[in-house]
């Protein structure tokens, strides 16, 4: 179980590092972050449809897709020089490959959320701070499973032809169920409901973040090996 | 310390390997010549434990960790440094961290990198990365080396100096399999040859002394190619 971590670790901190020094994948997710919410608060009408109303959706269908932006570089730099080959060949687990790609997703895709929201509040000035915590919380429920079933689907076609077509297509139906759980989580939360009318959402999430996370880890092995 | 017996394995209906069979001991060197499509980078795949093979075994002293991959691709990741990069997969391989350093240090030495060492493995040479590539092959120590047409790519200088520098290392003890489909190019460091079609060896025994030329006439008579 160390050796799974340590590897998991080093797997996610090296995915980090060469972001770090490209700043490719969080780029183009920021940009897009950023573009998506300028577009949303220009376009709409606030005297037709209240922005409290239109503003969860936005802010999810933004996290959505940017998230899969981020999802498309975890295996893209292991092509390059087949790298891919060299960390199979190493005597780490399949596991821990698949934890340390999933670590890395998670913190880059936290970092694409978190300025996201930042922007978020700027622009629809609807009341997050009051619902930090929860909003936070959903968050995170509807991101972990998302992005374990992201980084499995990313290792499955990074060998293909138009792999960056095929993982919004594979992704996207898995993609509904935290999308409209979180959805509607945020529509409750940001119109100051009690947190016990989200309470059946969190599970929902809790429950999709188990399964997903748990398929994910014992599938990702099959995937890699010829 | 490396052996396959009875080997085979095909992708969907196409024979890719064919009842391979072979012993490599301490110091020898198997160099496998054969056309593009006769299975020798299947049989190195196969060796390393990247595809698992349909029938047959390969046992190998060590496991994973005691095998060391060149290929004509490097396995470095573009936007690190050499030495980050040698760093990175010594952590993998669990070279103690006190050793990590100084082992990079000496492999960058040996193979004449001292000048790239902080450069970007993606700004390398041709042979400058095939450099890198074989001191990340060789951080961790490997007893066992798997070379897939390693020459390719390199200019005649370079070449040689890879020769040479195969030569000290299976003079170290190493076993090496080499795989080329050029006789003339590993026929020096091989104290064992084999000729593959189709995915059988179709010749195989000790080198005996032969040159690249008598070799290169029972080459094209066995595989019928040059």
């Amino acid at each position: 179980m160390a050796d799974l971590v340590r590897h998991a670790w080093l797997v996610a901190r090296k995915d980090l590092y060469l972001e770090f020094r490209s700043r490719t994948a969080i780029t183009s997710a920021l940009v897009f972050t950023a573009l998506v919410l300028v577009v949303f608060e220009h376009g709409r009408d606030p005297t037709a449809v209240a922005t409290i109303d239109l503003a969860p959706s936005i802010l999810w269908v933004t996290f959505s897709f940017a998230g899969m932006l981020t999802l498309n570089r975890a295996f893209n730099a292991e092509l390059e020089n087949q790298a891919l080959d060299g960390l199979l060949l190493a005597p780490i687990s399949r596991t821990s490959l698949f934890w340390g790609k999933l670590v890395a997703n998670l913190a880059f895709v936290a970092v694409v959320q978190i300025t996201g929201l930042l922007l978020f509040t700027l622009f629809f000035n609807v009341p997050v701070w009051r619902v930090w915590a929860p909003l936070v919380a959903v968050m995170i429920l509807a991101t972990v499973g998302f992005i374990a079933v992201g980084t499995l689907f990313s290792a499955m076609v990074v060998r293909t032809r138009f792999a960056e077509l095929m993982l919004p297509v594979l992704l996207l139906p898995f993609l509904l169920p935290p999308l409209i759980a979180a959805v509607e989580a945020t529509v409750k939360l940001l119109g100051g409901r009690p947190l016990s009318e989200i309470s059946g959402w969190l599970r929902l999430l809790a429950a999709y973040d188990v399964t997903f996370v748990t398929l994910a880890t014992l599938l990702f092995p099959a995937t890699v090996t010829e | 310390m490396l052996s396959a017996r009875d080997v085979s394995h095909a992708y969907g209906s196409l024979r890719a390997l064919d009842g391979i069979t072979f012993t490599l001991d301490r110091g020898q060197t198997l160099a496998i010549f054969g056309p593009n499509g006769a299975g020798k980078t299947t049989l190195l795949k196969v060796l390393a434990g990247l595809i698992h093979p349909r029938h047959g075994t390969v046992q190998l002293a060590g496991g994973r960790r005691a095998i060391g991959w060149i290929g004509h691709q490097s396995q470095l990741y573009g936007p690190l440094t050499v030495v980050e990069n040698l760093l990175f997969w010594a952590s993998l391989y669990d070279v103690p961290a006190a050793e990590r350093r100084t082992r990079a240090d000496e492999l960058i030495g040996r193979l004449g990198l001292g000048g790239q060492a902080q450069q970007q493995a993606r700004t390398l040479s041709r042979g400058q990365a095939q450099r890198a590539a074989i001191a990340r092959a060789l951080v961790h120590d490997p007893s066992v080396l798997l070379l897939d047409e390693p020459f390719t790519g390199l200019d005649r200088v370079a070449a040689e100096e890879l020769r040479r520098l195969l030569g000290e290392l299976a003079a170290a003890g190493r076993a090496t399999v080499l795989v080329t489909h050029n006789v003339e190019e590993g026929t020096e460091l091989a104290s064992d040859i084999a000729f593959m079609r189709a995915g059988r060896f179709v010749a195989f025994g000790p080198r005996a002394g032969r040159d690249a030329v008598s070799l290169a006439a029972s080459y094209r008579e066995a595989v019928g190619g040059g």
